[in-house]
């Protein structure tokens, strides 16, 4: 530092113009350069990296693209031929697809699931775009509206001139979804009244809630289910009969109420106080404050603790399969004891199949929480 | 400065909040002892006094955000009990600042300022934000309506703060250190807006250690130590001529 004492005292005669911000990344080779080949050992490690991913991609693609057999009756397309091995038996999803979807549901009734579908699909999908209007009225024909128009559509009305079709009739992905998402929309309403119950000033309130909690918290999911379809008929009262599938419907549901009360008591808790003493200043009444106020802001900062609760009730259903419910993998597994379609790659590519199914649902619910994190973020916190 | 407009306004002698033999403890702690206060309507009281002297926990209590355990703390002619519908309507008409402005992130600076009118007072939403702009206005930051908190500096953030409790429309407004969490050029622009509202004859119990502004606006000043209420006067004669060693000890402090 050599510095002239001229250069010490300073003053502006002109004050800067705003200039605009230099370009973040200089194009892809400028990107590629700094993360990827920055040095010797980054560009090792790139080179490893990109081997390894070579590895399982092409073996993947080998299996389930190029070697694999699309159609055929029975298992004799997907036997190995000439000494070759042949890859994924796509032939045996495509034979059984109907029975993967449906279950044992009637084909001629299948339309009714369809419809239920495109309407549940038609109100959901405006609901999860923010920018769309009639947010209120959409919530509560999804809500509210949408369920029993399900219920009929899938149970049947004989007064409606709609076939009953009984719930051991419902199977595979229809099943699976009918328990996800049931279990889905009570937990979250269930999860906060039992968090807001948790932290109540009441005694009471606060008690059951911490039993209720704690109980559902401390037993297996499988425990549940089991206790729900052998052990609740024997405690329900003379005549009283519970659907069996309603059965283990309300033990996932009360499961998840347990595991999404603390996600959300998690959330409770990182509210500062002062935002409850500014509700109240203002004299907001204690639900109007928790609707306004605290739960927006709660919810908000665990969305990713709550969409981790939905990924986990989502794929936990697969456990009513082990209780004899036809679920998606249920009824793929009891669908590998047909001889017709023994072959080595029928398992393989069934359990393919199922993990694509469950991994696009959970993905896509991924993805859009974080979407909605990003949305929500209103400027830096103080 | 003796002679500044907020001196010369009205003070009624319609009593706004009358405070007797109020005692309140946290656990076995004693907070505040036997505290006795009537504030009239248009009065602009200055509370002082050292760091955990009971201060904010006695204007806490007049709009409940603490309970208080013994004695009686009558406002606007209600006495504060554990009916939450009375307290809720104490709350209506009693506003409340905070140091640290206590605005809800999640909303815009719009929104904070309508929530309370429109639910709680049931107003048509096109009215509440008609009155939201208009305090909007008057607290100088109407262009920042769409904001969310966090894109606000400290002193405009107060500023909104003050406009929400104004939207309700308060008989009183309790200030607890409104200036000290922000820079010192802030200062000054929520101070401002505070004497603006001072000269409405707005009813105010203002905790703050800005003696100028206490000089400039207060009618009365109180002195609080350890849990009592030591010494209070008039602005004038409480900085010239303090009665007690206490306050004394205190001013030396604070005025250097
Ligand atoms: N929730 C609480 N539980 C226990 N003690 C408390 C609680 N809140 C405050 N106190 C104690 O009560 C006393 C009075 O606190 P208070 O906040 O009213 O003081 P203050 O005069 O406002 O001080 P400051 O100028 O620092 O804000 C302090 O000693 C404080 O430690
Ligand atoms: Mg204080």
């Amino acid at each position: 530092m050599t510095r002239k004492s001229h250069e010490t005292s300073f003053f502006r005669t002109e004050m800067l113009p705003p200039k605009p911000p230099p370009p973040a990344t200089t194009g892809v080779l400028g990107w590629m350069r700094k993360h990827l080949f920055s040095d010797w050992l980054n560009t090792i490690l790139t080179f490893i990296g990109i081997y390894i991913i070579w590895l399982i991609v092409s073996s993947f693609v080998q299996f389930a693209l190029i070697d694999a057999v699309w159609s055929g009756a029975d298992r004799k397309a997907c036997l190995p031929h000439d000494g070759i091995e042949v890859g994924a038996c796509w032939a045996f999803v495509h034979a059984k697809f109907n029975q993967f979807m449906y279950g044992f549901y009637p084909r001629a009734l299948q339309w009714r699931v369809n419809l239920t579908y495109i309407v549940g699909i038609l109100l959901l999908v405006p609901m999860l775009i923010p920018k769309l209007p009639y947010k209120r009225l959409n919530g509560i024909l999804l809500l509210v509206v949408f369920p029993i128009f399900a219920y009929l559509m899938l149970y049947g009305a004989p007064s409606l001139g709609l076939d009953k079709v009984e719930t051991t009739k419902w199977g595979g992905l229809l099943l699976t979804l009918v328990i996800a998402i049931t279990g889905i929309v009570t937990s979250l309403p269930l999860g906060v009244l039992l968090a807001l119950g948790r932290q109540s000033k009441m005694p009471i309130v606060r008690l059951v809630s911490v039993i209720f909690i704690e109980f559902w918290r401390g037993v297996p999911l499988i425990t549940v289910l089991f206790m729900s379809s052998v052990m609740l008929p024997l405690f329900l009262p003379e005549g009283v009969t519970l659907d069996k599938v309603v059965r283990p419907l309300v033990g996932v549901a009360l499961f998840s109420a347990a595991y999404m009360a603390e996600v959300v008591r998690g959330g409770l808790q990182a509210i500062p106080k002062g935002q409850y003493e500014g509700a109240m200043a203002l004299g907001l009444s204690y639900w109007q404050m928790m609707r306004f106020i605290i739960l927006p802001q709660a919810l908000k900062l665990v969305i990713p603790g709550i969409v981790n609760t939905f990924i986990g009730l989502f794929k936990d259903t697969s456990l009513v399969s082990i209780i004899g419910l036809m679920d998606l993998l249920g009824i793929v597994q009891s669908s590998l004891a047909d001889a017709k379609w023994a072959t080595p790659t029928t398992a393989p590519t069934a359990y393919l199949f199922l993990a694509m199914i469950y991994w696009t649902f959970c993905f896509s619910m991924s993805r859009y929480s974080i979407f909605m994190e990003n949305l929500l973020h209103t400027g830096h916190k103080r | 400065m003796n002679t500044s407009p907020a001196k010369k306004l009205e003070i009624s002698d319609e009593v706004a909040i009358e405070i007797s033999n109020m005692n309140k403890w946290y656990g076995d702690f004693h907070v505040l002892r036997d505290i006795n206060l009537t504030v009239y309507k248009g009065e602009r009281i200055v509370i002082c006094g050292p760091s955990g002297s009971g201060k904010s926990t006695m204007i806490r209590c007049i709009n409940r955000l603490e309970e208080h355990q013994a004695g009686k703390i009558i406002v606007d002619g209600v006495e504060l009990t554990e009916d939450v519908k009375k307290i809720e309507g104490i709350r209506k008409e009693v506003g409340m600042v905070f140091q640290h402005f206590n605005l809800f992130p999640h909303l815009t600076v719009l929104q904070n300022c309508t929530l309370a009118p429109i639910w709680v007072k049931h107003m048509p939403k096109a009215e509440a934000e008609d009155i939201a702009m208009h305090y909007l206005e008057k607290v100088k930051i109407p262009e920042q309506a769409n904001k969310y908190p966090g894109q606000l500096s400290g002193g405009q953030q107060q500023r909104v703060a003050i406009a929400r409790s104004l939207c309700m429309a308060p008989k009183i407004m309790l200030f607890d250190e409104p200036t000290s969490a922000l820079d010192p050029e802030m200062i000054k622009e929520v101070l401002d807006v505070m004497v603006d509202l001072a000269e409405t004859g707005m009813t105010m119990l203002v905790v703050t250690h800005e003696m100028g502004f206490a000089r400039k606006v207060a009618n009365r000043v109180i002195f609080m130590d350890a849990g009592q209420i030591v010494e209070q006067n008039e602005p004038e004669e409480f900085f010239t001529n303090p009665k007690s060693d206490r306050t004394k000890l205190f001013l030396s402090q604070i005025l250097h």
